[in-house]
C-alpha cells in the first residue's frame, strides 16, 4: 500500500483533502515539497491511505497548524473531489467501537454516494472541526442527529440538488442524488456529476439543522452490517496504531515514575548511566524524570539503572478499611439530583423498610497495549501523534505543559490499543512531548506495563446507601440514594495538564477540589450518571425527567478526595450505581415477594425502558416467579438460577435491559455465567453488526468486571501492576452464550451505544447468584471467597 | 552491539544489535513491522507473539540472540489484505475485533494452536487460547472466527 520510497510527483490528492490542507494553512506545494516521504494517495479509497498521508504531513509539512475549521460551515465536514469522491472530516474518533465505519455509511447515505468513495479524516486539530472528546457514549447523539456531520451533509446533498437544478435547467422537485450524481428522475440521460458541480469550490454554506435527513425508511447504506474497512489492515499486521507511527530520527524514552504515590524528587544520579549505550538523555522536570536513548531497549535498560533519590511518602489509607475512610472522610462535596423532601416521612409510614449498601472497588482501563505517542518538539512548534480521546484538549494543555502557543501546537490523533476511557494516553502523549522538547529530536515513548498501571486514572470507587419504603401490597412508596466516591484529576480538559500523573510531576496541580456542603437544592434536572434509579419520577422545576413511578425521591452524592487519580471508565459512575440501583430493585422485588421483571415493568413509566426490559424477557424465556429459586441443588452441589438488571443510560442516551442465567458451585462459590441476553435501544440503528459488536464486549467486559477486576495496594504503592495482580478475564475462560437483542428505533433520535450493554452486568449476574442461592453478594468484584461468604452469612 | 542473521518471513536480515535484546523490539523498530506489538513486556497477554519454527513464542521476552537463523513468521508473514490465510480470513468475516491491538496475539496463538490440533474441538479451542488476552472481550466472535478458519484449513 505504500512505498517511502516513491517519487513525490506520484502524489494524486482529492480536490477535497487538498482544500482541507490549504485551509489548515498548508500549500499543496509545501505539502509535497517538505516531506520527500509523502507517499499515499487520499484518492485511493478507504480512510487508511488519507491516515498516512496525514501523518507525514504532519511530521514534515508544518508550517503552521492554525485552529480548527469551524463547526458551522460545511467546507469544515465535508470536500468533494473532481471524480465525486467524497473526504469527511469528524472530530469523533475511532477507538475500536466501529465509529469511522458508522461515519462513513452517515456520509455515504446523506449525499448519496457509495460507501467505497467515501474517505474519512479524524480527530487533527489542524484539519477537523474541534467536537471535544470522543467519549460517553455521546459520538452517535452528537453526529447522527440533527448538527453537525449529518446535518453537513443534508445540506450539502441540498446544496447540490440546487446546483444540479441550476446547471440542468430542471426544477429540484424533478432531481435526484444517486451515486454522486444528480439526476432527472424521468429521463436519465439528465444528469450531472458532483465533480462537475463543485470540484475544487467551496460550498460556502452555514450548516443547516433543518436540512432534510433522509428518513431511515429510505436508507440503503446506514442501517446495514457493513464491515469494517479497517479490519483486513488490523488482521494482517498493516494497520498503524500510535504504537507504529515512526519518523525519521526518532529517538526512544522511558520513565522513572515516584517509588510511591507522593513522593518527591530528591536526587537524580546521571553518573549512573551516562556511560551506558545509545544514552541521548536524562530529562528532570520537578518530580518528572525520563530518559532518551537511540532504541527500545537501550531506553529500557538505562531506565532501569538509573539511580533516583525519592523523598518518603505519607501513608495510604489501608485498603481492609477504605470504605470507611470514604465515608466518614472530610471534606465532601455534595451534590442533590433530586429531592422531594418526603422520604423520611413515606418511610416512616412503609410497611417494610429496606436497606442495603453496594461497594464498588476502584478498577482500571488496564487497555491491552501499555500507551503510547509519539512526539516531535523543534523551537516553538510541536507536533504530536497521540491515542488521546480529546486531541483538543491535548493541544491545549500541551501549549501550557510546553510553554508553547497553542495554535504552534498540533495533534493528530492515532488509534492507540483499545482504552474505554483515559487510560494512560494523555499522560504518554505528555511523557513524549517533556522528552522531545529536551532532545530537540521526535521521541517515542511506550509505557512499561507497570508505569501504565500503577498510575493511570482508575475508574470510580463507590460506597452506595440505598433505603426503600415498601407498601402493604408490595409497592415502592419511596427511595433514597446515597453515595460516596473519590475523586482526583480527570481528563486534562483545555485547562488542566495535571489532572493526569505526567503533568502533576511535571509541576502542573490537577483540578481543585471545591468542598460543598450541605448540597444546594437542585435547581435544573440531571440524572448525574445515573445516581438516579430508573424507578423515580426525577421531579425537579416543575416537571418529572425520570423513567420510573415512585415519587418520594432523594439521591445525593458526596465526592471526597482520592488518593489515586481517577476519571471515566466505561460508564463511568453509571455502572457503579446501576449495579447498587438494581441490586437493589432486586432486593425489594423479593421483600414484596414479587417476579424481578414484573416489579421492575410496575415502576418504570419509560416507554423504551419497560421496552427492553420485556424484550430481555422474552428473548431469555425468562422464568416468572419470584426470587430466590425453590432450592433444586445437583447432586454435584450445584445451583442454577437467572436475574434480571436495566438502565434508561443517563436517564435518556440508550436502554438496556439483561438476564443473566449462572451456575453457582455451592461448597467453593465458584461462579459459571451460562447465558447473557441483553436488549438495547440506541435510537435508529446505523450498523446492527457494529451495535451487537459493542454490546456482546460489553457484556462480557461487564463480566470480567464483576467477576475479577479490581485495583489494590499496600502503605505506598498499587499492586495491581499487570495480569498476574490485576484480574481480567483471557480468551480462554468459559466464555457464557451472548444473545444480543436488537431494538431499532427508526422515528428516535440517536442515542448512545457503547456503554449501555457494560452498565447493566453486575446487576444481572449478582440478582441471578441471588436467585440461585438465596445469598446477596453486594461488593464487586464478585470472587468465590465473596460468594462463600455470602452463601455462609 | 553484534551483528546477528535473522530470518523473518522468508527474508534474510543482518541486523547490528544488542543480543540481549528482545525479538520484539528488533521486529518492529528495526525491521518496522507492525504485527507484533507490545502489550506487557512480560510475556503475559501474548500481544506480541510470533511462531519461530512454527511454536508460538512472545517475542516480548525472547531475546534475539536465541532466534538468530531460525525460521520466525510474523502476522505479515501469514498473508496479506489481497491473499489472506484463512485465519485472517475467519476474523475479517466474523468483523472479530474492536480495537484489533491484540488481534496479533490471538491469531498466531490460534495459528500455532490449529497447527498442532487440526481437529480441535471448541472446548479444545478455547483451552488452546488461555493464556491471551482481549481488554476489548471480542471473545465469542474469536473464538468463533478460529473455528472457522480450523474447518477452511482441514479442507
Amino acid at each position: 500500500m505504500k512505498n517511502p520510497s516513491l517519487p513525490v510527483n506520484n502524489i494524486q490528492m482529492a480536490q477535497g483533502a487538498a482544500d482541507a490542507l490549504a485551509r489548515a494553512g498548508f500549500s499543496r506545494r509545501t505539502f509535497i515539497k517538505g516531506t520527500g516521504a509523502l507517499i499515499v494517495s487520499f484518492s485511493m479509497g478507504g480512510a487508511l491511505g488519507t491516515l498516512e498521508a496525514q501523518t507525514r504531513a504532519g511530521a514534515f509539512g508544518l508550517d503552521a497548524a492554525p485552529d480548527s475549521p469551524p463547526a458551522n460551515e460545511v467546507d469544515s465536514w465535508i470536500a468533494i473531489a473532481s471524480d465525486s469522491s467524497v473526504t469527511a472530516y469528524t472530530g469523533k474518533e475511532e477507538l475500536g467501537q466501529g465509529m469511522s465505519t458508522a461515519q462513513m455509511q452517515l456520509v455515504a447515505e446523506e449525499l448519496c454516494v457509495p460507501f467505497r468513495r467515501v474517505n474519512l479524516i479524524v480527530a487533527d486539530t489542524s484539519l477537523t472541526p474541534d467536537q471535544g472528546v470522543t467519549s460517553g457514549s455521546q459520538s452517535h447523539p452528537t453526529n447522527f442527529n440533527h448538527g453537525n456531520l449529518a446535518g453537513a451533509c443534508a445540506t450539502a446533498r441540498e446544496a447540490l440538488l440546487q446546483l444540479g437544478s441550476k446547471h440542468l435547467n430542471i426544477p429540484v422537485e424533478q432531481l435526484a442524488a444517486v451515486d454522486g450524481e444528480i439526476r432527472s428522475k424521468t429521463d436519465a440521460s439528465k444528469k450531472v456529476a458532483y465533480g462537475e458541480l463543485v470540484a475544487g469550490k467551496k460550498f460556502d454554506l452555514k450548516v443547516d439543522p433543518a436540512a432534510k435527513r433522509k428518513p431511515a425508511s429510505e436508507w440503503t447504506v446506514l442501517g446495514k452490517p457493513i464491515g469494517r474497512p479497517d479490519m483486513p489492515q488490523m488482521a494482517t499486521g498493516t494497520f498503524e496504531y500510535a504504537h507504529n507511527v515512526r519518523v525519521p530520527g526518532m529517538l526512544h524514552g522511558m520513565v522513572v515514575r515516584p517509588s510511591a504515590v507522593g513522593a518527591n524528587l530528591m536526587n537524580v544520579d546521571e553518573s549512573s548511566v551516562s556511560g551506558m549505550p545509545g544514552f541521548v538523555k536524562v530529562v528532570v522536570k520537578k518530580n518528572f524524570v525520563g530518559v532518551v536513548a537511540e532504541k527500545t531497549w537501550q531506553a529500557v535498560q538505562i531506565s532501569r539503572a538509573l539511580k533516583v533519590t525519592w523523598s518518603p511518602a505519607p501513608e495510604l489509607p489501608k485498603q481492609e478499611t477504605f470504605y470507611d475512610h470514604l465515608r466518614n472522610q472530610k471534606p465532601t462535596r455534595d451534590t442533590l439530583l433530586v429531592n422531594s423532601k418526603d422520604v423520611e416521612q413515606k418511610l416512616t409510614e412503609a410497611a417494610i423498610v429496606v436497606k442495603a449498601t453496594y461497594l464498588h472497588p476502584y478498577q482500571m482501563h488496564g487497555s491491552v497495549g501499555s500507551s503510547c505517542a509519539v512526539a516531535d518538539v523543534k523551537g516553538d512548534k510541536a507536533t504530536v501523534w497521540s491515542p488521546t480521546q480529546g486531541v483538543w484538549h491535548q493541544r491545549a494543555t500541551l501549549a501550557m505543559l510546553l510553554d508553547l502557543k497553542p495554535e504552534n501546537v498540533r495533534v493528530i490523533f492515532r488509534r492507540g490499543s483499545g482504552c474505554y476511557g483515559i487510560n494512560g494516553a494523555d499522560a504518554v502523549t505528555y511523557d513524549a512531548a517533556l522528552l522531545s522538547q529536551a532532545v530537540g529530536k521526535p521521541v517515542r515513548i511506550q509505557l512499561t506495563r507497570k508505569d501504565e498501571m500503577a498510575w493511570e486514572n482508575y475508574g470510580f470507587a463507590f460506597v452506595m446507601d440505598e433505603r426503600a419504603g415498601l407498601d402493604a401490597q408490595g409497592n415502592i412508596i419511596a427511595w433514597d440514594h446515597e453515595a460516596w466516591s473519590p475523586v482526583l484529576g480527570n481528563r486534562p480538559v483545555y485547562t488542566y495538564p495535571g489532572n493526569v500523573i505526567t503533568g502533576f510531576l511535571a509541576g502542573f496541580q490537577p483540578e481543585e477540589f471545591r468542598p460543598r456542603s450541605p448540597a444546594p437544592e437542585p435547581a435544573n434536572f440531571s440524572n448525574n450518571s445515573n445516581a438516579i434509579p430508573s424507578y423515580v419520577v426525577g421531579h425537579v422545576g416543575g416537571a418529572d425527567h425520570g423513567a420510573g413511578t415512585v415519587k418520594a425521591e432523594r439521591a445525593l452524592l458526596h465526592n471526597v478526595a482520592s488518593p489515586f487519580w481517577t476519571g471515566p471508565l466505561r460508564s463511568p459512575q453509571r455502572l457503579q450505581n446501576t449495579f447498587a440501583h438494581e441490586s437493589f430493585m432486586d432486593e425489594l422485588a423479593f421483600r414484596a415477594k414479587a417476579d424481578p421483571v414484573e416489579f421492575r415493568l410496575r415502576h418504570l413509566s419509560d416507554p423504551r425502558m419497560l421496552d427492553v426490559v420485556k424484550a430481555a424477557a422474552k428473548s431469555a424465556n425468562w422464568d416468572k416467579r419470584p426470587s430466590p429459586k425453590p432450592r433444586a441443588v445437583s447432586a454435584a452441589g450445584i445451583a442454577t438460577g437467572r436475574g434480571i438488571s436495566c438502565v434508561a443510560y443517563e436517564g435518556d442516551n440508550g436502554f438496556s435491559a439483561m438476564v443473566a442465567e449462572v451456575e453457582v458451585d455451592l461448597a467453593t462459590g465458584k461462579l459459571n455465567v451460562k447465558r447473557l441476553v441483553v436488549s438495547i435501544d440506541a435510537g435508529p440503528i446505523s450498523n446492527p453488526d457494529g451495535l451487537r459488536n459493542q454490546s456482546e464486549g460489553g457484556a462480557l467486559q461487564g463480566m470480567s468486571r464483576a467477576l475479577g477486576e479490581e485495583v489494590t495496594w499496600d502503605d505506598h504503592n498499587v499492586t495491581s501492576i499487570d495480569w498476574r495482580t490485576y484480574h481480567s478475564l483471557p480468551l480462554g475462560f468459559a466464555v457464557p452464550k451472548i444473545e444480543v437483542v436488537l431494538l431499532n428505533r427508526p422515528d428516535m433520535p440517536a442515542t448512545g451505544a457503547g456503554e449501555t450493554a457494560i452498565t447493566v452486568v453486575a446487576g444481572a449476574i449478582g440478582n441471578a447468584i441471588f436467585d440461585a442461592t438465596g445469598a446477596r453478594i453486594r461488593q464487586v468484584p464478585f470472587t468465590p471467597e465473596r460468594i462463600k461468604a455470602a452463601l455462609a452469612g | 552491539m553484534s551483528l546477528l542473521s535473522l530470518k523473518v518471513n522468508g527474508q534474510t536480515h543482518s541486523i547490528d544489535v544488542d543480543p540481549t535484546t528482545p525479538l520484539l523490539y528488533v521486529l518492529s523498530d528495526d525491521l518496522g513491522l507492525r504485527g507484533p506489538k507490545f502489550g506487557c513486556g512480560l510475556g503475559q497477554c501474548g500481544s506480541c507473539t510470533v511462531l519461530v519454527k512454527g511454536q508460538a513464542v512472545r517475542s516480548c521476552i525472547t531475546a534475539v540472540e536465541s532466534v538468530q537463523g531460525v525460521e520466525i513468521t510474523t502476522l505479515e508473514g501469514l498473508g496479506t489484505v489481497d491473499k489472506p490465510h484463512p485465519l485472517q480470513k475467519a476474523f475479517i468475516e466474523e468483523q472479530a475485533a474492536q480495537c484489533g491491538y491484540c488481534l496479533n496475539g490471538v491469531i498466531m496463538t490460534a495459528k500455532a494452536f490449529l497447527d498442532k490440533n487440526p481437529k480441535a474441538t471448541e472446548k479444545e479451542i478455547q483451552e488452546g487460547m488461555s493464556r491471551v488476552l482481549c481488554r476489548c472481550f471480542t471473545h465469542t466472535r474469536m473464538l468463533r472466527a478460529i473455528g472457522r478458519a480450523r474447518q477452511e484449513m482441514a479442507r
